[in-house]
């Protein structure tokens, strides 16, 4: 058996192997996770994988340990990442909000199934969406990606590990078990043409840097465990210095940045697909797999003559509030069609604000929507 | 940056800048924490690359006056931050300082595959028997019978002998001094941390304000004279014999010090095999 390095060239994998693949290609060098339907093959790959690339795989005794562990594993230097499903995310959930206090960059993949509680633990559902955004308790800024193809997971996995190393966040990223189960062409360039960012080290002394002070972008700088700076790193409320400060003027300062360091950054951070926009009456707002499945809605609508657009979620949070609301007041309708009873649905109807109908194609999961039920709200939509 | 021996004194190794401390007057955290750091400095470890970890709690709290790298993690998850922060730079020496809910209760489960992976790392748990910061509630270690202000009756669950269970679990070095043992207790974390694999050393230490008073110990004074009055020095005991029971006989000493192989040595052993030195990393092109 020999070592293989980075990979390179045209592949047949699925969704879940091409996101562990993108994963190796970003940097990731430390994994920790635990076994769970339908996401256990990025794992298995990662278990592969990571020691022929001199990283470290581990298989820890839960979701929450895993989730704990890469963030301890960030701190020391290594670009991490877990994946999980539903219930694993539900353990995740009490230290993803510790890696948003403590600013600790990490990729967590939800390769997501049909929920609540054990659900069908082997079918598709996009059932975790507010769950990524506002699973942990408290407030903070969130990034979450949803691939719609596996060499969407392998090229998203990689702009997650940057999003997250560029604004000291955890990144999501937002599949379904549709994608992760998919096997396609993934192609693979050489490595030196995929774009890597690595953490903005401290430039200041050893004995000047605090540890939570940003720049002007709103991200501070960030030093890793053993490099001598003896930083104080907590959960706690914090200052600059990374002390802990119970007041509401620190929690107005702290929380307010670890939100607007996602937000005010949020025509770098969010991606969409759009196709024929321009003149549309009604635009199909989707993402994942439910996004593929409409496209064939889409086209049928389109022969019978209806202007419709399509417009696809690459990025979920932070939602594209601004281009909902231009769109709203040009269109007559959104269709969005998701494997869930309505939830970034809500955010679009929100962001339309009345200027245009919101009509919601749920689907509770187990499979994908049938294309003549989103082609029918597009008619009916279209009137 | 520092070299292996870093002239330095305890005082030197506390964040000055966050003193008072919140811990109440006759507590015995400052007392363990003062054999840790005086433990540290004689361990001559480089400590640029020593890291503390805690959970939460009062005891969660002694990563924040520590000026080292120091992480103040999530309730009871202390151990599988250390994990991640151990295996992605192993040159670290990592501590994790944490209570006994916070290990042994909401932690267990981490603290018993940690111990069964022999993880490189030394945990140091004060156990005071009740959770101080939330009040004084029953914890797994409390004995059977002590009031808490969730067993206002007397404790009716069996407690945890930590020692016994990490032991069993797989620790290489199991050892318990109460916080009147200073010397002792310094000795015994110098021992732990440059012992190779999962090294446990509880620190009984006395709560006063939420355990003493519901049970006639009231200051730190009379629960310190009870460690000396039924501390039982006995080295090499069996873990399963050192239960402690409510105003019982408490047995000190260092119970485990035996050697196995590591997570990491087990790790490159087998790594070792799957990729002799010879295969080198490489591109390959057609692999599927």
């Amino acid at each position: 058996m020999s070592r293989h390095g980075l990979l390179e060239g045209e592949y047949f994998m699925n969704g879940d192997v091409a996101s562990a693949e993108g994963a190796i290609c970003a940097g990731c060098r430390f994994f920790a996770g635990y076994p769970i339907t339908p996401a256990t093959e990025v794992a298995e790959r990662m278990a592969e994988r990571l020691p022929e690339v001199g990283g470290t795989f581990i298989q820890m005794e839960d979701e929450i340990a895993s989730m704990a562990a890469i963030l301890g594993g960030s701190w020391g230097g290594a670009k991490s990442m877990t994946s999980t499903s539903g219930p694993g995310f539900s353990l995740m959930m009490e230290n993803l909000g510790l890696g948003a206090m403590t600013e600790t960059p990490c990729v967590v993949v939800n390769v997501q199934r049909a929920g609540p509680s054990t659900g069908l633990p082997t079918l598709t559902a996009q059932g975790d969406m507010m769950q990524a955004r506002w699973g942990s308790h408290g407030l903070y800024g969130i990034i979450a990606l949803a691939p719609s193809s596996p060499q969407e997971m392998f090229e998203l996995t990689i702009k997650a590990f940057n999003l997250s190393e560029k604004y000291r966040t955890p990144v999501l990223i937002m599949t379904d078990e549709s994608v992760g189960h998919m096997s396609e062409k993934v192609v693979i360039p050489p490595s030196n043409q995929i774009e890597v960012f690595d953490r903005r080290k401290p430039t200041v002394p050893v004995s000047e840097y605090l540890p939570f002070k940003p720049d002007a972008d709103l991200v501070p700088p960030m030093g890793n465990a053993g490099e001598g700076y003896r930083y104080h790193v907590t959960g706690l409320t914090h200052d600059e210095r990374g002390y802990p400060d119970m007041t509401a003027e620190a929690q107005e300062k702290l929380v307010r940045r670890l939100i607007d360091k996602i937000e005010l950054n949020k025509d770098d951070i969010i991606e969409l697909e759009e196709d024929e926009i321009d003149g549309a009456d009604v635009v199909v707002c989707s993402y994942g797999i439910s996004a593929r499945v409409a496209l064939l809605a889409v086209k049928a609508a389109r022969e019978e003559g209806i202007k419709v657009g399509m417009l696809r979620l690459i990025t979920a949070w932070p939602f594209p509030n601004n281009r909902i609301k231009e769109l709203a007041g040009k269109i007559k309708a959104f269709v969005v069609p998701e494997l869930n009873a309505g939830q970034m649905a809500l955010e679009v109807e929100r962001c339309a604000g009345g200027a245009a109908e919101t009509v919601l194609v749920g689907h509770m999961g187990g499979n994908v929507h049938d294309p003549q039920v989103i082609l029918k709200a597009i008619r009916k939509a279209s009137k | 940056m520092n070299g292996n021996h870093e002239e330095v004194n305890i005082e030197g190794l506390l964040r000055a800048d966050r003193i008072p401390h919140i811990w109440c007057p006759g507590c015995g955290l400052g007392s363990v924490l003062r054999s840790f750091l005086s433990a540290l400095i004689k361990s001559e470890l480089p400590l640029d690359k020593v890291a503390v970890v805690s959970g939460i709690g009062c005891t969660g709290r002694t990563a924040g006056y520590v000026k080292l790298d120091s992480f103040h993690t999530t309730h009871g998850r202390a151990i599988p931050f250390a994990t991640g922060l151990k295996l992605a730079n192993p040159e670290l020496k990592v501590i994790v300082f944490s209570g006994d809910g916070d290990l042994s209760s909401i932690g267990g489960n981490h603290l018993i595959h940690a111990a069964r992976r022999n993880m490189d790392m030394t945990i140091i748990c004060v156990n005071n028997f009740t959770y101080g910061m939330t009040g004084g509630q029953a914890a797994p270690t409390t004995p059977l019978n002590a009031r808490t202000s969730t067993t206002p009756y007397g404790n009716y669950e069996i407690p945890f002998n930590i020692p016994y269970l990490i032991a069993a679990a797989g620790a290489v070095y199991v050892s318990r001094w109460t916080a009147m043992h200073v010397r002792r207790l310094e000795k015994s974390i110098i021992e732990a941390i440059h012992k190779k694999g999962f090294s446990f050393v509880e620190a009984i230490a006395p709560c006063p304000t939420q355990y003493g008073r519901k049970n006639r110990q009231a200051t730190g004074l009379t629960q310190m004279n009870y460690y000396r009055d039924n501390s039982i020095i006995n080295h090499g005991a069996d873990p399963r014999d050192v239960g402690i029971e409510l105003n019982g006989p408490i047995n000190v000493g260092k119970f485990v010090d035996i050697d196995r192989a590591t997570f990491s040595d087990l790790q490159a052993d087998i790594l070792d095999k799957a990729f002799p030195p010879e295969s080198k990393p490489q591109t390959e092109t057609t692999r599927t």
